[in-house]
């Protein structure tokens, strides 16, 4: 423990690094998967092709990607780069499940009343289908934003930033206490944005809890 | 005004949903939509707002063939309610009856407004604008359901079974609510229900479909009770139908008796004979129940009012249709059918007998009137 507070600037540095290579990924992961699986969703062999794909990408062994990258794209090995790349393929992998199935879990009902009172397909979309969406959506976006934080360390193996690089140092030095602080911010790390993402998810869907009125309503009384 | 020509619908496993449907439905009318499950009633509704293509046939909204309208445009011109109303979780409820005029461009903060008022209109209470829909009851919803329908001011209203998942005494105050709209409204309303009795009581034409989507009949609710056009619709419309008949005859000429009444201090000193009953009543002259001798024993027992009376039948409103006065009497535990002024006093009683004397009556002067002309041209012939 005493490493870890005597060189906090180290652990924050790599912490930022860490963060960097794991939430771009969640983000590019996003912007594609959400147009993509709302568009996927009512085509049903386009989705069973989709999903079959995200599948076999999702089995692709880390490491295996982390070095094959570089030499698919063109870019050199040590850049983080190859690790947002293969991130964002697992994330986009997960996600583009996930929304169809978050779409899913919205109730026939209300999707055919908003079309009965003329809501366009794309309005519907974004303004009744996407928000229902979120309590599945974001109970998947916890679970992508973890592995995330978890994988980012395997990158480390190659050379490239992160918290990961505690782990190496230590066993390079074989020095546990480095490596205990890798495994502490690590954790911590995952806990804090699930927490976070929880606490947001809650924010965002206050219908779904009893005797809650809109934030909006509240600010105006 | 809502026209079908020659419509039907025929899904691709060749099952038959609705069968060369012509209808031809009135501005401001209440048309109700009655059958048994999977007759293509829904489906007929749901094609008006285009929300179910028909595999061949003419709808016209007002003159137009749909088919040729932007189905959005349409169905923004047309309030729609379902079962569970349907309403948009996500959103409170004031956001959810402001919702078709911000699809039409009105800013939010005009359409809260106006949406307060419509909430007011469909008799709930603006308190609950800042809830969601899960926090209201079932009965609660559907009014939101109303009014959100109501909203954009459309001039044609589709109600696909809206009461139906609401219990009976709630069902009966949105029917009641419904009709009272309605009267202000007079909106041209579709509504779908598989209920006869809420059919006959709100609409004033059914259209009664049946087996394989084909119309069976159409016509005031009168009429499908008195002469069901098929024996398929004789049997939908059932057993009771004679009874259900009486809801269209006044029971205006039906005599009110002075009723016996005793407030609850009262009964203890009552002396009633064998099969006497006398009504108890609070000191607005509002029935709580009969007791007969058994049930004054009771009372001077010490037991309290509920446990000592029956419990009171229906009760007959003053200026009600004969329904109404003969349940009265039938339902009542003394035999005796009380009557009600509007502030729920006890005003009198009705007699079962003499209520089906007065329906022989009616009856007699009806044939009268019916047969009169013949008379008149048989006396013509013998001059």
């Amino acid at each position: 423990m005493t490493w870890l507070f005597d060189n906090f600037d180290v652990v924050l540095g790599y912490t930022k690094t860490h963060l960097y290579l794991s939430l771009v990924p969640l983000l590019i992961g996003l912007l594609i998967a959400v147009p993509v699986g709302t568009l996927i969703r009512n085509r049903r062999w386009i989705r069973r092709i989709t999903l079959t794909v995200a599948s076999i990408a999702f089995t692709l062994p880390s490491l295996a990607l982390f070095v094959t990258i570089p030499a698919v794209v063109g870019l050199p090995v040590l850049d983080p780069l190859n690790v947002v790349i293969a991130l964002t393929v697992y994330s986009t992998a997960l996600l583009i499940r996930a929304v169809p199935e978050a779409l899913d879990s919205v109730p026939f009902a209300v999707v055919d009343s908003a079309e009965a009172m003329g809501f366009s397909s794309l309005r519907r979309a974004v303004t009744v289908e996407l928000p229902l969406a979120l309590p599945v959506l974001i109970a998947n976006i916890r679970v992508v934003t973890v592995t995330n934080i978890s994988l980012v360390s395997v990158g480390s193996v190659i050379g490239i930033g992160g918290l990961g690089q505690l782990f190496t140092q230590g066993y390079q030095r074989d020095y546990p206490d480095q490596i205990f602080a890798g495994i502490i911010s690590i954790v911590f790390l995952a806990l804090i944005f699930d927490a976070a993402l929880y606490l947001l998810g809650r924010r965002l869907t206050p219908w779904t809890r009893p005797n809650s009125t809109s934030p909006t309503k509240k600010a105006r009384a | 005004m809502i026209t079908f020509e020659q419509v039907n619908k025929t899904y691709p496993d060749n099952t038959t949903a609705v069968d060369s449907l012509d209808l031809v439905i009135e501005p401001h009318s209440f048309t109700v939509f009655v059958g048994p499950s999977g007759c293509g009633k829904t489906t007929s509704m749901r094609m008006i707002n285009r929300m179910i293509t028909p595999t061949s046939g003419v709808i016209t909204v007002d003159g137009r063939n749909i088919a040729d309208t932007d189905a959005v445009k349409l169905r923004r011109g047309i309030g729609y309610v379902i079962q569970s109303a349907g309403l948009l979780p996500h959103r409170t409820v004031v956001d959810n009856v402001a919702t078709v005029p911000v699809l039409n461009g009105q800013s939010r903060r005009a359409a809260r407004k106006a949406a307060l008022e419509v909430l007011e209109r469909v008799g709930l209470d603006p308190a609950l604008a800042a809830r969601y829909p899960a926090q209201l009851s079932g009965g609660q919803q559907q009014r939101v359901g109303v009014a959100r329908a109501l909203a954009a001011d459309p001039p044609i209203l589709l109600m696909d079974e809206p009461f139906s998942a609401v219990d009976p005494v709630v069902r009966e105050d949105l029917q009641t609510e419904m009709l009272r709209l309605q009267d202000e409204l007079k909106k041209t309303i579709v509504f779908v229900t598989h209920d006869i009795d809420e059919a006959v009581r709100l609409g004033d034409h059914i259209a009664v479909f049946g087996p394989h989507g084909r119309l069976q009949q159409y016509d005031t609710p009168e009429t499908v009770l008195a002469a069901p056009a098929t024996p398929f619709v004789a049997s939908f419309v059932g057993r009771d139908r004679g009874y259900r008949g009486l809801s269209f005859r006044s029971a205006q000429s039906v005599t009110l008796h002075p009723i016996e009444t005793a407030t609850e201090d009262e009964v203890r000193g009552l002396r009633l004979s064998q099969g006497q009953w006398v009504l108890v009543v609070d000191s607005q002259r509002r029935p709580l129940g009969w007791v007969d001798p058994t049930g004054v024993e009771k009372v001077r027992a010490g037991l309290s009012t509920d446990e000592s009376t029956a419990a009171g039948g229906s009760l007959f409103l003053e200026g009600g249709d004969l329904r109404q006065a003969l349940d009265s009497a039938i339902s009542s535990p003394s035999g005796i059918g009380v009557a009600v002024d509007a502030s729920g006093a006890a005003v009198g009683s009705v007699d079962g007998a003499e209520i089906l004397e007065n329906l022989a009556a009616q009856r007699k002067a009806e044939d009268e009137e019916r047969n009169r002309h013949h008379f008149i041209a048989a006396q013509d012939d013998e001059q």
